[in-house]
């Protein structure tokens, strides 16, 4: 019973960043439908950031979050004007098949682009209270991940209100809505895109940041938080950002579940069937709200 | 490129390519250029899905995985490999029917990652299941002739541009050439769409499979999961994209310019090309979508000539 809380435990942990790595795509994808499946090698890049912070700087990691993440949101603008920009241009269909190759050609660049620059190892960062651990019960609840989860919720908090208050924010939504009607009451739509994009790859690279202090990066991630983000998105449907943070919790739960039932291999395989099973039972896609 | 000309040089090729084993003095020719023809074979067959059908189907490497796996059981168990392989595609084809018929529900992008997701599944299910590396009996190693699979990746190839010539010129074929272009539009005017998507899949598949089925029988020795990874998707579509989608010689450019830049680079930088390979597809997608085809047939327009027209999937 106590091995089946842990895990349980600690599927929620990682289901906070699971929240938080989909966040970010949510965001892109609901506003601009367009689907850029580089996101878990943007995740990959925001963690080798801090980790470089680390490494040869001595920054912490928690505090390398105040770099890290205007860092993203720099290059997220970067992408945007560079590649995306150019997708959004076409008609609702041609966008999103679009965005998925120029993603997809992005996610291959960047993973050979990580081998270059930080070998193929597994990378992650170990502070001195790295090892501190709270005792409830006979549970064992690692602080830095506890932290992490914490963190999580207070920046996915952070970015639903700006959307739900600041002028911006509302530009935003109203264009993921309907970005013709956005465009009719004057609102500029190309910056409301520019902002989500910005603001998702932000997003992307303090995940990134908590997978380096809490688990490891390599670059090899990438595919794999794609995939867990994408899982999380059609869980959680879009347009809502404490949703996807809830889906990320189910993740978590779900893969701890699927690890205590059928063992640790299994773990990776219950999100994808998720995956499957209800996009199946939704082919009208990720839209449907 | 008139027919009659495509056809000579194609035979010229054919020709040149069969009379290899007799005057290479060397291994490591046969080997690289098995690699070339499987690629060859590899991107051709995942252009009839995207290409003519236009459905990206992120799962390829499920069905040369299932093809692999199969031939390579039914082979080390001591059936003759030319009904190992043949039993590959078929299990592969089967598979792909049996998946297609719940994963054609969805469209475009959610196809896409939804084929991923069970590319991925599978992939992961073999990689746990069978975890330990296959390789052959020290009596089979022994009696091994790299001729053989050079030849059987030489006649995939020529199978494989045969299956795609026909089928692009087929009723079918056009078919799947409207259902590409505008899928409400083509069912309107009466083409049964899911049952050509499915057609398109069940060609790829089997065609995969066999590929698959070449893979088994070449390698020593390799992890079971290892041909269900999603780097065989990736490069036929890569490569398919740089040739241009949607075209019988497309692919083929594309393959041999990939091949032979991929070994150039890893002469000194270990997955380099990826880098390049990345940015260039991306150049490809953003500005010109029918790849190095239509490169050619811009560049041709300049000289003067007029350009073939090219249809954008």
């Amino acid at each position: 019973m106590t091995a089946l809380v842990q895990q349980l435990v600690l599927g929620l942990l990682i289901g906070g960043l699971y929240g938080l790595a989909a966040a970010g795509l949510s965001l892109i994808f609901g506003v601009m439908k367009v689907l850029n499946v580089a996101h878990g090698q943007l995740i990959m890049l925001g963690g080798y950031g801090a980790f470089w912070l680390f490494a040869l700087a001595g920054f912490d990691p928690f505090a390398s979050l105040a770099l890290v993440v205007p860092g993203a949101l720099v290059l997220g603008a970067l992408l945007y004007w560079a590649l995306f920009g150019w997708v959004v241009r076409a008609s609702e269909e041609a966008r999103v098949k679009n965005s998925l190759l120029i993603g997809f050609g992005l996610a291959l660049a960047l993973d050979a682009l990580a081998v270059r620059l930080w070998t193929a190892d597994e990378r992650s960062i170990t502070t001195s209270y790295a090892g501190a651990v709270l005792h409830v019960g006979g549970i064992t609840v690692p602080l830095v991940r506890l932290a992490s989860l914490v963190l999580a919720l207070a920046l996915i908090g952070a970015v639903h209100l700006l959307l739900a208050r600041a002028r911006w924010g509302r530009a935003i939504r109203a264009t993921a809505e309907d970005w013709e009607a956005a465009l009719m009451t004057g609102i500029d739509v190309r910056r409301a895109y520019l902002l989500a994009f910005a603001i998702g790859t932000a997003l992307a690279g303090a995940a990134g940041t908590l997978v380096s202090v809490g688990y490891s990066v390599s670059p090899s991630i990438g595919l794999e938080w794609t995939l867990k983000a994408l899982v999380v998105v059609v869980l959680a449907g879009l347009g809502s950002m404490p949703g996807t943070f809830v889906g990320g919790l189910v993740l978590g739960l779900a893969e701890a579940l699927a690890a205590w039932g059928f063992g640790g291999p299994y773990r990776e395989m219950v999100g994808l069937v998720l995956f499957f099973v209800v996009l199946v039972a939704r082919p009208q896609g990720l839209f449907a709200r | 490129m008139t027919r009659a000309w495509g056809l000579g040089l194609a035979v010229v090729a054919v020709a040149a390519l069969a009379a290899v084993p007799r005057v290479a003095r060397s291994d490591s020719v046969l080997n690289f250029l098995f690699l070339v023809l499987l690629s060859v074979a590899l991107a051709p067959i995942w252009n009839i899905v995207a290409g003519y059908a236009g459905q990206v189907n992120l799962g390829h490497a499920a069905f040369f995985g299932l093809g692999a796996l199969t031939t390579r059981s039914l082979w080390s168990a001591g059936a003759p490999v030319s009904l190992a392989m043949a039993a590959g595609a078929g299990v592969a084809t089967a598979g792909a029917l049996l998946i297609g018929a719940v994963a054609f529900r969805l469209r475009g992008a959610y196809f896409a990652i939804g084929t991923l997701a069970l590319g991925e599944i599978l992939r992961i299910t073999v990689g746990n299941v069978l975890s330990e590396v296959s390789t052959l009996p020290a009596a089979t190693i022994a009696r091994y002739r790299l001729a053989d699979r050079y030849y059987l990746a030489l006649a995939l190839a020529v199978l494989t541009l045969g299956a795609v010539w026909a089928l692009a010129r087929s009723r079918a074929g056009l078919g799947m050439q409207a259902i590409r272009e505008d899928e409400e539009a083509a069912e309107a005017s009466g083409v049964n769409a899911l049952g050509l998507k499915l057609l398109a899949l069940a060609l790829s598949t089997a065609l995969a499979g066999l590929a698959g089925g070449l893979f088994a029988y070449y390698h020593i020795s390799y992890y079971p999961s290892h041909p269900f990874g999603p780097h065989w998707t990736f490069d036929a579509l890569l490569i398919t994209y740089i040739g241009g989608v949607g075209t019988l010689h497309g692919p083929v450019l594309g393959a041999i310019f990939y091949v032979f830049l991929k070994e150039y680079l890893a002469i000194r930088w270990v997955d380099f090309h990826l880098l390049i390979f990345g940015a260039l597809f991306i150049a490809i997608v953003l500005l010109l979508p029918g790849g190095l085809v239509e490169a050619a047939g811009r560049l041709r327009a300049l000289a003067g000539r007029k350009a073939p027209t090219i249809i954008r999937p």
